[in-house]
């Protein structure tokens, strides 16, 4: 058993329901300015943007680093980054999430800027289409992409939009670009040195910047080495609560049943009932446990006496 | 000179009275700039309210069947409703 701080069995339930877990706060302020002076300033307005993006990276002390090494590897190791991933409480989320020994899969510098750069060089100020990053993934398991936001971000900025719940669909990439809003959409307005933790699958964009200094988050994505099921706090995992259905008299209490069954604003009124067997399914997984079911979706359909001749 | 606006509709289940769950507007006039995550409210509660303000349906998606082994399989939101509006632009 790990002795760091691993996530509950209700924070898994969430992350499985809802594909997020944010983490406000976390960061010292200390990392964040280290972290900041590492990136530098952004060049002044008046080049072209990708020029200017050029800049910003070829002077930041954010390694280049390709695929497939251990996660362990990739950052010096009194760098903002590197610390930022020893912190307990994110070895703690990381472990839970993706098990020991992550893999790198790649980081970017998301940099979003003010308006004054668009109106110096005629480009258009605009939100980034909502889009699941990577490909199609019909795979069970996940991985997990960390964003880290160094600087406060007041809704002016932007911030990151993701749609919670939408985890689950396998959609690829860009094709969903025409959904300018989904009912439930979120909008990462945080203090300096939050952590948004997000299933891989999850629908998100870039929002667009309209105060007067540049936004900055850092992701990094990374994949399991080894199986992701039972790495959470098994301690804090109570048998499965078996609940009256439809016709209840009285809220329910919060249960790993509960949170999984909870639906999003944006649910479709059938298809929601999918999303709910889909968050069942993925729960099996997490843990090792192909006979689990809440609220009897999956007991109907695999009753063995429907299949008897 | 006469112009299109477009609004698409995502709606709860194919009825065009249910609920707006998704939506997104293109001005063909170029009096607005629509974009992602520019409005956390539906312009209406449901397909009927576009029709009652004057948008007119020219696109409604199919009901499909599902596929044998891909049942449990989400992908694209479900009920699409494209709506638009004609507008002189006098330019």
């Amino acid at each position: 058993m790990s002795d760091l701080p691993l996530l509950s069995a209700l924070d898994m339930a969430r992350f499985v329901a809802r594909g997020f877990l944010r983490f406000d706060g976390v960061v010292p302020d200390e990392i964040n300015r280290q972290f900041m002076a590492e990136v530098g300033d952004a060049p002044e307005p008046g080049r072209h943007m990708l020029a200017t993006y050029g800049a910003l990276m070829a002077k930041a002390a954010i390694p280049e680093a390709a695929p497939g090494a251990p996660l362990s590897t990739i950052y010096p190791q009194e760098g903002a980054v590197a610390r930022l991933l020893d912190l307990p409480v994110v070895r703690g989320a990381i472990e839970s999430l993706v098990g020991p020994d992550p893999v790198f899969d790649h980081h970017f510098l998301h940099v979003t800027f003010p308006p004054a750069y668009y109106e110096a060089t005629g480009g258009e100020n605009v939100s980034q289409h909502t889009h699941q990053d990577s490909t199609v993934d019909p795979t069970p398991g996940f991985d997990l992409q960390i964003m880290y936001y160094p600087h406060a971000v007041t809704r002016e900025m932007g911030g990151t939009r993701f749609v919670p719940g939408t985890h689950l669909r396998k959609v690829s990439e860009a094709a969903l670009g025409r959904y300018q809003n989904i009912r439930g959409q979120q909008h990462m307005v945080c203090e300096p040195g939050t952590l948004l933790f997000l299933h891989s699958g999850i629908w998100h964009g870039g929002g667009v910047n309209r105060s007067d200094r540049t936004r900055t988050m850092f992701k990094i994505r990374m994949n399991p080495s080894a199986s992701q099921a039972r790495r959470f706090d098994l301690s804090t995992l109570a048998e499965p609560a078996r609940r009256p259905i439809f016709y209840m008299k009285s809220p329910q209490p919060e249960t790993v049943e509960q949170i999984l069954m909870t639906p999003e604003p944006w649910f479709e009124h059938d298809t929601g009932r999918l999303e709910f067997i889909n968050r069942i399914q993925l729960w099996r997984h997490l843990v090792a446990d192909p006979g689990y079911d809440a609220d009897h979706w999956m007991s109907r359909l695999e009753n063995p006496a429907r299949q008897s001749l | 000179m006469r112009r299109q606006k477009v609004l698409v509709l995502y709606l709860a289940n194919s009825a065009l009275d249910s609920p707006v769950i998704g939506w997104a507007v293109y001005d063909g006039t170029g009096q607005t700039r629509r974009m992602s995550g520019d409005e956390d409210t539906p312009p209406y509660r449901t397909g009927v309210d576009a029709l009652k303000d004057g948008w007119r349906l020219f696109q409604a998606s199919q009901i499909l069947p599902h596929a044998r082994g891909e049942e449990f399989d989400l992908a694209y939101l479900k009920y699409e409703f494209f709506f638009e509006q004609i507008v002189e632009t006098g330019a």
